[in-house]
């Protein structure tokens, strides 16, 4: 399969993309597989935590204090990584960003670069402007690989590839690596993988990374990660270019007590990952000789500067409400137009397009609140989606059918004498679409316009004959009232 | 037209100016920042967690390491190991081609078959093994390449909990640190656990106890 | 004890059963259930879709209506859900310190039915007789907003006669989100699909919840399935005793 990036801005809106990748068997199977899988991993690490809720509640309140302070903060994580001797950028949008890496990795003479997952460098399309610069960019991270090699667009935030089976990933790798005699097991996978990136890894001298934390104090950056392919890129390379969204900054080093135990059991169901590493500026005789990080906004400050949007912003991209999300897990990741899947994906992409694009994602779900119950730092993105839904419906026509059918309704509710009149039309206006089944009840299987939606596979019972307040005033004239 | 600091910077305070300014102290801390586990306990549950992560773990006292490092370079058949600079000589048995990291290309740590470290301190309810640029744990590279890390983790280095290894981190946060945890892995394949990716694929740990 | 019936729009309109069985409970249980006749909706549908401007009448409304009640009682989860969680909200952007006040004083009284019998009232058998095999499915607004528990399956299983069957997957959504089912419909559909299926595995003769949102999806496709499963609110099953059903 071969796909455009994931734009919001050209994307298909959500019901459309949905209705074609719901028929997609193999892809529904495997999304389901996979998210069934890291949400029970998850809830034993989670559940063995007599402290969770606790942690939750200071990663909530951590992380919306940085938000406040988050001028502060940054000034004080600029200060102190150039001091360690790293290089400071600020780019704000995608294309200062997009910018900014391709003139670093030139003047640092760069034909390749190798990078680790970051979805970061997705959302701004960083590999097509690399590409286009004469710069080949190298996926290091197991799934960013599939998806470079198969042509592919990421579907997870944490599992990018989680949309394809061990199957399809080997007729990738046999096609794009060569290897006609590749094993299927996951295992002859992962090894075709460290073969082939193996000599890049000893010998492209320029990396580029995301983050997942920027440490205020002293400086440092963090990047959590599972395969040693990050090590590897923020190791050996002579040149680190590190891009990162201004949200991902957090006050103090001891602020990773808390993180570093709500990211991992939430994001891939483990105890810790693997790998942690932890740096600051450029390290004499450890790593690369130039370390260049961007601070990347790209509306973030926009999404900083709504009261109730804010909280969007202390997300930490651990992909648990992606997974947790029934509707992602019928659709998977590509259904939103958007590298950020999922409920996170649902209030943050439209937020990064400022409102003008994707406003069918906050619609795409039934506010069940599954993300809200794992999210680790506690967002309440049924809130947040709600809110962004008055966003969308401020800006409808006063011609738009939806918006006169609820504007109608809302004046019935308005006063009980219409609501009254409207019980009663309503059961003369179904009249023609009842049909009686076998017991003898009457049915609705056919609706029409904004409500057809509901009898494509389910029925409607016919209204009763009597409404509640109906038998209830009844039942206050006749008095009697004990034989209900 | 402004510069893209200055800009960002503004936009910020802009956006942040209703909000009410609270301090970091503020923060409720009701988790666990610390742990009541005896030094066995400790043990133990370190070694339980490292075995989840298919690790290797023999217990040591000081006098007999050396023993037990020949024991598990034997089993897992390595014979040249990279040592970083200042790892104590008596680590290290007769018998096997210790080569000291003196700034090896990456093209010579990929021909070393193993790399023996000691550590800042270990985790353990996570089973988590944290290096650091010191003596005796060198540079993140050497650790890396190498398809074998035998590590050495005293004992008395073994924290219960994460908040309590970030608090006897912090006075040393500069450093270039790396959390180990288990060998590398990866999911990424229908969600089936792999061990071995990238970085080291097998991981041991000896424990010297007392 | 005094208590008021908030009924909620569409159980007035279209499943006046679940309010007759509400009364009968309450009454066999010795209460005086009182019927604002003013009362219309909540506002949920209105609010959730993204037309808060509409909704917020409506919170005037029910408060005007219900300012003065000892307890009120709402067979819905999701009615509950909504006025706990936005009610307060709401008064705020509206403005009136008269009005805030009283959606602080009113929202304590407020009591999902489930919720009225086992927190309020402390009861977990209500002497009801129900000899069926039924499964319950908790509602995603009781089960996270409300944090309803074990409360209506301790009362389902003190009901007599009772053959009460888990379900898979039980914290699962049903795919119904109010106006997510029509602007959805495909992905409602699937969710509905998952969910049905879970329900006919357990081999139960109905399903219970305690919201008819749910079961009417639910319902609309056991219907067109033909499955023969019935959905019935928790309410009816409650009300009925060895003497007959509500
Ligand atoms: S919104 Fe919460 S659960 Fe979702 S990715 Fe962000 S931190 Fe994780």
């Amino acid at each position: 399969m071969s796909l455009q990036p994931l734009d919001p801005r050209t994307a298909e809106i959500f019901p459309m993309a949905a209705r074609h990748l719901l028929g997609d068997t193999q892809l529904r199977k495997n999304v389901r597989h996979a998210t069934d899988v890291i949400q029970n991993k998850r809830r034993i690490v989670v559940d063995e935590m007599p402290d969770w809720q606790e942690l939750r509640e200071s990663g909530k309140r951590l992380r919306e204090h940085t938000m406040q302070h988050l001028r502060e903060y940054l000034e004080q994580f600029e200060r102190n990584c150039t001091a360690a001797g790293g290089v400071v950028h600020w780019a704000r949008d995608a294309a200062e960003a997009r910018q900014i890496v391709v003139s670093l990795a030139k003047s640092a003479g760069a034909k390749e670069v190798i990078k680790i997952k970051s979805m970061t460098t997705e959302e701004i399309q960083l590999n097509p402007a690399l590409a286009a610069a004469g710069i080949r960019p190298y996926e290091t991270d197991l799934a960013e690989l599939i998806i470079q090699l198969g042509h592919d667009q990421p579907s997870h935030i944490v599992v990018p590839a989680l949309h394809k089976n061990r199957q399809q990933i080997r007729e990738i790798f046999r096609r794009e690596m060569n290897l006609p005699d590749l094993g299927p097991s996951p295992q002859d996978l992962a090894d075709a993988a460290r073969l082939f990136l193996r000599e890049k890894f000893l010998t492209v001298p320029t990396a580029v990374s995301g983050a997942n934390f920027l440490i205020a104090e002293t400086g440092g950056v963090c990047v959590v990660e599972s395969e040693g392919n990050g090590r590897m890129c923020l190791t050996l390379p002579d040149t680190l270019i590190t891009i990162a969204g201004i949200d991902k900054v957090i006050p103090r080093y001891e602020d990773l007590g808390v993180l570093l135990q709500l990211l991992p059991r939430s994001a891939t169901g483990e105890r810790m990952n693997p790998y942690n590493s932890i740096w600051t500026g450029v390290h004499p005789g450890d790593g690369p000789k130039a370390f260049h990080v961007i601070l990347m906004d790209n509306a973030r400050t926009s999404i900083l500067a709504d009261a109730e949007g804010r909280q969007t912003l202390n997300c930490i991209r651990c992909g648990a409400c992606q997974n947790a999300c029934p509707v992602y897990r019928q659709t998977g990741g590509h259904a939103y137009g958007s590298v950020y899947a999922g409920p996170i994906g649902a209030i943050l992409t439209p937020q990064l397009m400022q409102m003008e694009h994707a406003q069918s994602l906050p619609y795409a779900s039934s506010l069940c609140g599954a993300c809200y119950e794992v999210c680790p730092v506690k967002i309440n993105i049924p809130e947040v989606l709600i809110h962004l839904r008055n966003k969308v419906v401020k800006e409808k026509s006063w011609a738009d059918p939806e918006a006169i059918a609820l504007k109608t309704v809302a004046s019935i509710f308005r006063s009980e004498r219409r609501f009254r009149a409207a019980q009663r039309l309503g059961r003369i206006a179904e009249r023609p679409l009842v049909r009686k089944d076998g017991q003898g009840d009457g049915w609705i299987s056919w609706l029409p316009g904004l409500l057809g939606g509901w009898t494509q596979v389910r029925d409607l019972q016919s209204m009763p004959k009597e409404s509640f307040r109906e038998w209830w005033e009844k039942r206050a004239e006749t008095k009697g009232g004990s034989d209900v | 037209m402004s510069d893209a600091r200055s800009e960002i910077l503004a936009r910020i305070a802009r956006a942040t100016s209703t909000g009410s300014p609270s301090s970091w102290e503020e923060i409720p801390r009701d988790y666990r920042q610390s742990s009541t586990a005896s030094d066995r306990e400790l043990v133990d549950l370190l070694t339980h967690r490292l075995h989840d992560y298919d690790a290797q773990v023999v217990e040591a006292s000081s006098s007999d390491a050396a023993t037990a490092v020949a024991a598990m370079l034997k089993a897992r058949e390595v014979s040249r190991i990279v040592i970083p600079p200042g790892l104590q000589s008596s680590l290290l048995p007769p018998g096997f081609n210790f080569i000291e990291d003196t700034g090896l290309s990456h093209a010579e740590l990929n021909q070393c078959e193993g790399i023996l470290t000691e550590c800042t301190l270990a985790i353990a309810e996570t089973g988590t093994i944290v290096l650091q640029n010191v003596p005796g744990q060198g540079r993140r590279a050497a650790t890396l390449v190498p398809d074998y890390h035998l590590c050495i983790v005293d004992a008395a280095k073994i924290v219960a909990t994460v908040p309590e290894a970030i608090e006897r981190l912090n006075p040393t946060a500069h450093l270039a640190t790396t959390f180990i945890s288990g060998p590398s892995a990866t999911a990424d394949i229908e969600m089936t656990r792999i061990k071995g990716v990238h970085g080291p694929r097998f991981l041991d740990v000896v424990l010297l106890l007392e | 004890m005094r208590i008021s019936l908030f009924i909620t729009c569409y159980n007035d309109t279209l499943f006046p059963d679940t309010g007759k069985a509400v009364v009968r409970v309450l009454e066999r249980l010795g209460h005086t259930v009182v019927f604002p006749a003013g009362q219309t909706c909540c506002g949920q549908m209105h609010y959730n879709t993204g037309y808060q401007k509409e909704a917020m009448p409506l919170l005037e409304r029910f408060v005007a209506q219900f300012r003065d009640a000892d307890a009120v009682v709402v067979p819905s989860s999701s009615c509950v859900a909504m006025m706990k969680d936005h009610y307060p909200k709401m008064a705020e952007e509206i403005g009136r310190p008269d009005l805030i006040r009283d959606v602080a004083e009113l929202l304590p009284k407020i009591f999902e039915f489930s919720e009225l019998l086992t927190r309020r009232l402390g009861l977990d058998d209500v002497g009801a007789y129900y000899p069926h095999r039924v499964t319950y499915h908790a509602s995603c607004h009781g089960l996270r907003n409300l944090n309803l528990g074990d409360g209506p399956l301790r009362l389902l299983k003190a009901v007599r006669g009772i053959d009460l069957v888990p379900i898979a997957n039980v914290e699962q959504c049903c795919g119904f989100g109010g106006t997510f089912a029509v602007k959805n419909a495909e992905v409602s559909s699937a969710m509905l699909a998952e969910k049905t299926t879970a329900v006919l595995n357990t081999g139960a003769e109905a399903c219970t919840a305690c919201d008819n949102s749910c079961l009417m999806h639910i319902q609309g496709a056991l219907h067109r399935q033909r499955t023969g499963v019935r959905t019935i609110h928790l309410a009816e099953i409650l009300a009925s005793t060895e003497e007959g059903r509500a």
